[in-house]
């Protein structure tokens, strides 16, 4: 069993499972079609039960940093959202010693507003206040290498220049535990170089990180951890090369 | 020992769980600068790509003014026409503004930002603040514009002119209150959002904005008391009476009493209320 803990657990996830009810087209159902009333009755006999996590157990320390991989509706995603505290679990409990972020800041950005005030926008909806987003401006400009563009309309931006700020804003604040949902497979080389040496900086900050990811490569060249979810249960934890080797010996 | 027990130990705390009350206050006080930046920036966002841009924020109000003048004064001819026609019907009109569009806009606050509310950690209650603020910012103008009307209209300033301040803030803690409110009920009953609309429109017209209640009802003495404890038409006769000068815009003091009153309940109902859903904001499933 694992050693005592010595080092501070930050995530720990108590047996949870996660169900939900879709539609029998595989709809996700929301609480409305389920629930009488007049035009639902139909769809409410077609829905069934999903068992997106069945009884996941595990423990984060400071300092993880954590590649999740599995494949495609294998409960990754429904995890994550489970430990920032975004979908109820249905039984089980998550704690975590401060609220986990997801890399999500795009939400709160305007398109039609300049990267400029984007910059200043998102990094006030994750909690920066407005001088410490005028001391990290720049850093967060240059990371993005949007230097020239940052005053146009991010209306204007390619997808590959709206990912990139949206990282970099994300990442200018310090997370104690961060999830990250496949957002490095942006970007030319150079910048998912950077961005994984940002991930890197984050964990040796006593931060903890999550990565999900299909790049096996990123998750080798940033993980210390491994957890490997198929079909809602926790198939391997452990070293990154044993645990990648397993899963993909199943997929070959 | 259980993994439960090993988290006590370490003192983690269980994910989603909602804060106590003055806690969840204190984060909202916390996030003011992103709760005003948010009204600031939408109210850019919308306008950036007219011709005029900023300048609607203006001209809107405006306008809107304009064709109720129209209508009211000239089409529909004279029926309970108080004196000062004109400047009794803006302010009416603009103060009604600023609570319809709170009122309606303010519904939707969550959930028309499922996104945000999905992707990031911040106390909801900064949605339905930063709509009520967005619709406040705009109403500056327009209550300079209704200043600037009534002047041209044949009023003369009086010092009593500063009292709109504190009956604008008083406003606002209401509408805010309502916005609350509404945002959470909009969220389990989406339907609601499609009778807001009508709602607004109803208490429009039965507010004595285009007409004078007191002149229209002048026998109905029970209306007339009803109609005293209806905090829109409150409101607005405060704010006449604060405007125009005549005797039939006094109002007894006692209007402020009440006002004060609906909006201080009105918002410690709202964020009680709002506040005791915040774990399900949010939540697809």
């Amino acid at each position: 069993m694992a050693a005592p803990t010595e080092r501070h657990p930050v995530v720990v996830v108590d047996d949870v499972h996660v169900e939900y009810k879709v539609l029998a087209t595989g709809k996700r159902a929301s609480v409305d079609d389920v629930q009488g009333g007049m035009l639902q009755r139909r769809n409410a006999r077609r829905t069934r039960s999903v068992h997106a996590l069945k009884g996941v157990s595990f423990s984060a320390y400071e300092n993880d940093s954590i590649g999740v991989i599995g494949s495609n509706g294998s409960g990754k995603s429904t995890l994550m959202r489970a430990i920032v505290g975004l979908t109820p679990v249905s039984q089980g409990a998550i704690y975590a010693s401060s609220r986990p972020s997801l890399l999500g800041v795009g939400a709160a950005l305007l398109r039609e507003l300049s990267g400029e005030r984007n910059v200043v926008l998102g990094g006030l909806a994750m909690g920066l206040s407005l001088k410490e987003i005028e001391e990290r401006f720049d850093d967060i400009v240059d990371f993005a290498g949007l230097r020239e563009f940052i005053e146009l309309p991010m209306r204007t931006y390619s997808s590959g220049m709206t990912a990139r700020l949206k990282f970099a804003i994300a990442t200018a604040r310090e997370h104690e535990i961060l999830i990250v949902d496949e957002a490095l497979a942006v970007g030319d080389k150079n910048f998912r170089d950077r961005s994984e040496a940002r991930i890197r900086e984050i964990r040796d900050n006593a931060g903890t990180v999550f990565l999900v990811s299909h790049s096996m490569k990123s998750i080798r060249d940033t993980c210390n951890r491994v957890i490997w979810i198929n079909k809602g249960t926790l198939m391997m934890d452990g070293d990154p090369a044993e645990v990648i080797k397993a899963y993909e010996a199943t997929t070959k | 020992m259980t993994l439960a027990d090993d988290a006590a130990r370490h003192g983690l705390t269980r994910v989603g769980a909602r804060p106590t009350l003055p806690i969840y206050l204190a984060d909202v006080w916390q996030r003011r600068q992103f709760i005003y930046s948010l009204a600031k920036f939408r109210i850019e966002s919308e306008n950036q790509r007219n011709r005029l841009g900023m300048g609607w924020v203006v001209l809107r109000p405006l306008i809107n003014a304009a064709v109720y003048g129209v209508i009211f004064g000239i089409l529909l001819g004279a029926g309970s026409r108080p004196e000062q026609f004109v400047s009794f019907l803006i302010i009416g009109v603009f103060l009604f503004e600023f609570f319809s569009s709170a009122f309606t806009q303010g519904a939707k606050s969550i959930t028309a930002n499922q996104s945000l509310v999905q992707s990031l950690s911040f106390p909801r209650l900064a949605l339905p603040l930063s709509s009520v603020l967005q619709r406040l910012l705009l109403f500056i103008p327009m209550l300079v514009i209704m200043l600037v009307l009534v002047v041209a209209f044949g009023t003369a300033p009086h010092w009593n002119w500063f009292l709109i301040i504190p009956l604008t803030a008083l406003f606002f803690v209401f509408n805010a209150g309502l916005a609350m409110i509404t945002a959470r009920l909009t969220v389990h009953f989406r339907d609601l959002s499609q009778l807001l609309p009508f709602i607004s429109r109803l208490i429009f017209y039965t507010t004595g904005i285009f007409f004078s209640f007191e002149e229209r009802f002048s026998e109905h003495t029970t209306v007339l008391r009803i109609m005293d404890f209806q905090p829109i038409h409150e409101f607005l006769r405060l704010g006449r009476s604060i405007l125009l000068e005549g005797a039939g815009y006094e109002v007894p003091t006692i209007y402020w009493l009440y006002a004060t009153v609906w909006s201080v309940v009105v918002l410690a109902i709202g964020v009680v209320f709002f506040w005791r859903a915040e774990e399900r904001y949010g939540r697809t499933d």
